[in-house]
């Protein structure tokens, strides 16, 4: 398999459009016969870093890349940052607008969805900064 | 069990996603958090929540859930039926509570 990578705009606040980038992602996993099990991995990793972009951030990209032996997802934002990573990283710790709540976001468990998922897993962010997520699922041999 | 026989048995209104009726109803799952459902929900399961916008789609579709069912006659927006057609999710409504509609499918022999 060559080399692929595809990048996604994603919007900040835009709850139409949200979720369009991980079906999309899902959509190319499956038409490369990717092993389901990974793909669910993948589909729910990168929904909730696309849920998080939509909701916390000012607005970023999310990354594809298929390389022989691993998928790799990079999100990536304009800010505001997490302040506190670890703090986030925590089953419930959640900042969500009541708003956002009233939808059903803010049950704090997106960070530790992601983590779950991947093999490998970074969260780099600092105040004022973007947020940069690395999530990392290996492919089996032989795929 | 298909989607479309469990939707008819209990007499449930169909309100977008026609395609997507042919699913395999496999287990049923109720929460109105949507990341607590993208941590716990299975394949196949029939999703019962009060959330209606548009999100609730990409969230089924991404799980493969079975079908979405909005108990107490809750109203969903348009362009969520809209989406769910698009992507083929079934989207019922009922007139009784999560515990009413969880009931009946455990009858039907969903365990
Ligand atoms: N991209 C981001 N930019 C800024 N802050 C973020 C970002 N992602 C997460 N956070 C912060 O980390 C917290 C925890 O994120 P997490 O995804 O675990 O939960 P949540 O988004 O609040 O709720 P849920 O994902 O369960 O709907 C958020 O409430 C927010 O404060
Ligand atoms: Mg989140």
């Amino acid at each position: 398999m060559e080399d692929i990578k595809y990048v996604f705009e994603v919007e900040k606040d835009d709850f139409v459009r949200a979720g369009e980038t991980s079906s999309k992602i899902k959509k190319t996993l499956r038409e490369l016969g990717i092993d389901s099990s990974i793909i669910r991995k993948i589909s729910i990793a990168t929904y909730e870093a696309e849920m998080n972009i939509v909701i916390h951030s000012l607005g970023g990209q999310i990354v594809l890349e298929i390389t022989p032996g691993t998928i790799k997802i990079t999100a990536s934002d304009r800010g505001p940052g997490i302040a506190d990573v670890e703090l986030a990283m925590k089953e419930g710790y959640s900042t969500a607008s009541d708003r956002v709540r009233e939808m059903g976001f803010g049950a704090g468990m997106g960070l530790p969805n992601m983590k779950k998922c991947s093999d490998r897993f970074c969260v780099t962010s600092s105040e004022g900064k973007g947020t940069y997520i690395v999530i990392e699922v290996d492919l089996k041999a032989g795929e | 069990m298909l989607v479309k026989d469990a939707g008819e048995k209990m007499g449930l209104k169909l309100l977008a996603g026609k395609t997507g009726t042919d699913r395999e109803l496999t287990g049923v799952y109720i929460c109105d958090l949507l990341s607590w459902v993208m941590a716990h929900g299975n394949k196949g399961d029939a999703w019962i929540t009060v959330q209606t916008h548009s999100n609730i789609i990409a969230v089924a579709a991404l799980l493969e859930l079975s079908c979405i069912i909005v108990p107490e006659e809750v109203e969903v927006e348009e362009d969520t039926l809209q989406k769910a057609e698009d992507e083929g999710v079934a989207v019922y409504q009922s007139s009784i509570s999560a515990y009413g509609i969880a009931k009946e499918l455990y009858k039907m022999g969903i365990e």
